[in-house]
């Protein structure tokens, strides 16, 4: 065997283990590494109450009640399939709406209810031009989705 | 394979090739900048902030391209020792990083308008920002070493480093569908694109664009450390002839 095709060998040996070691890792992160929880796994008792946290989830469609004081709104954040009510008193970013992605910083509260220090809007995949958006829902929804 | 390794044969393509990545880069891209910021319409619900995937697709495509090349690099300066293989990942690591760099400066201020922040630590931005760290290990690495001073291979220590960070690069492609991240989904996928056809085009001509200007930088950065070896070559002869 030449010592050209002795070092190929080694190299893809090399290549194959670290990419299985590589693998390894991040599946081993897969919950670890999780930038939020989703309103499923604290359904499931994942989340102790007080513990600090992130939440991740739809905005409830109608869900948004704005509190007498102004500035402390109250919204239902859901995955399909559970559903975690969050109160949280501030400003929220533009594209915060119903029916969209956010993630909140907070902890759980012992009624339940989620309190958020802090509101981020996730973004989804799609993107299209304005008119598009506009279009009845029904129609809007024939656009591609992932 | 072995014919182009040849420097003298890869300058016969590399010369004429230059120009024209270079000024066909340069024209795809003021078309697809121009396309991308005054003629398509902003998103539906991001407005004109959407725009910015026009730079930040590319540099992102070409951060993880570049180390993707530059590990093939890595792997073939250890394996069959071409003598162009180290000085090609030398050439990719700068304009590599400057890419990346570009791709988490563009993230970043497309992230506060729409999420309402500069930086989070979830699996993307933190696996993009090793990436960029990983640039910098190997151009401090490689930088004036021993390799540089003759020919420009690859140490076998920055050969394997390069072989090594490639593991980085599924993870950053996977890292919205592994963890739950903040950063969406792949807008383009094998099975299509959630991004409309009204919006796509002009990402189609910058990704184009900025990859045909990578490929002109990576060509010209080649050529000079070709030129430079050419120049210690000769001055070595010199002083030799001069001593003899």
């Amino acid at each position: 065997m030449k010592a050209k095709h002795q070092r190929l060998i080694l190299a893809l040996l090399a290549v194959a283990g670290i990419a299985g070691a590589g693998v390894l890792g991040a599946s081993a992160l897969r919950d670890e590494a999780a930038y939020f929880r989703t309103p499923a796994e604290i359904a499931a008792g994942k989340a102790a109450t007080g513990e600090a946290m992130r939440l991740g989830g739809m905005v409830a469609q109608g869900s948004i009640e704005r509190l007498g004081d102004g500035v402390t709104i109250r919204f239902v954040a859901t995955d399909g399939k559970a559903s975690v009510p969050v109160e949280f008193t501030g400003i929220v970013p533009d594209l915060f709406a119903e029916e969209s992605g956010m993630v909140a910083d907070g902890r759980m509260r012992a009624d339940g209810t989620f309190v958020a220090d802090r509101i981020l809007a996730k973004h989804d995949e799609r993107y299209m031009p304005p008119q598009m958006g506009d279009m009845p829902k029904g129609v809007a929804k024939m656009a591609p989705k992932t | 394979m072995h014919a182009y390794a040849n420097p003298t044969r890869f300058l016969a393509i590399a010369r004429p090739l230059t120009p024209w990545l270079l000024g066909g880069g340069l024209l795809l891209l003021m078309v697809g900048a121009w396309a991308g910021l005054a003629l398509v319409p902003g998103d539906y619900k991001q407005g004109e902030t959407a725009r910015i995937l026009y730079v930040h697709v590319p540099s992102a495509w070409l951060g993880m391209g570049g180390w993707t090349s530059l590990a093939v690099a890595g792997l073939v300066q250890l394996v069959w020792r071409h003598p162009l293989a180290g000085i090609a990942a030398r050439a990719i690591a700068v304009p590599g990083m400057l890419f990346t760099a570009l791709c988490l400066a563009t993230g970043s201020i497309w992230g506060k308008p729409t999420w309402g922040t500069w930086w989070e630590w979830d699996g993307r931005m933190t696996s993009m920002l090793v990436l960029f760290f990983l640039y910098a290990g190997f151009i401090a690495l490689t930088r004036g070493d021993e390799g540089a001073r003759a020919g420009g291979a690859l140490s076998r220590g920055a050969a394997v480093y390069a072989l090594v960070g490639a593991i980085n690069i599924p993870i950053i492609n996977r890292s919205v569908v592994w963890w739950n991240s903040l950063h969406q989904g792949p807008s383009i996928t094998l099975r299509g694109s959630s991004i409309d056809g009204a919006l796509l085009w002009p990402l189609g001509l910058t990704l184009t664009g900025f990859s045909l200007l990578f490929g002109a930088i990576v060509l010209m950065r080649m050529r000079r450390i070709i030129a430079e070896n050419r120049v210690t070559a000769r001055l070595r002869r010199l002083a030799d002839d001069e001593e003899g």
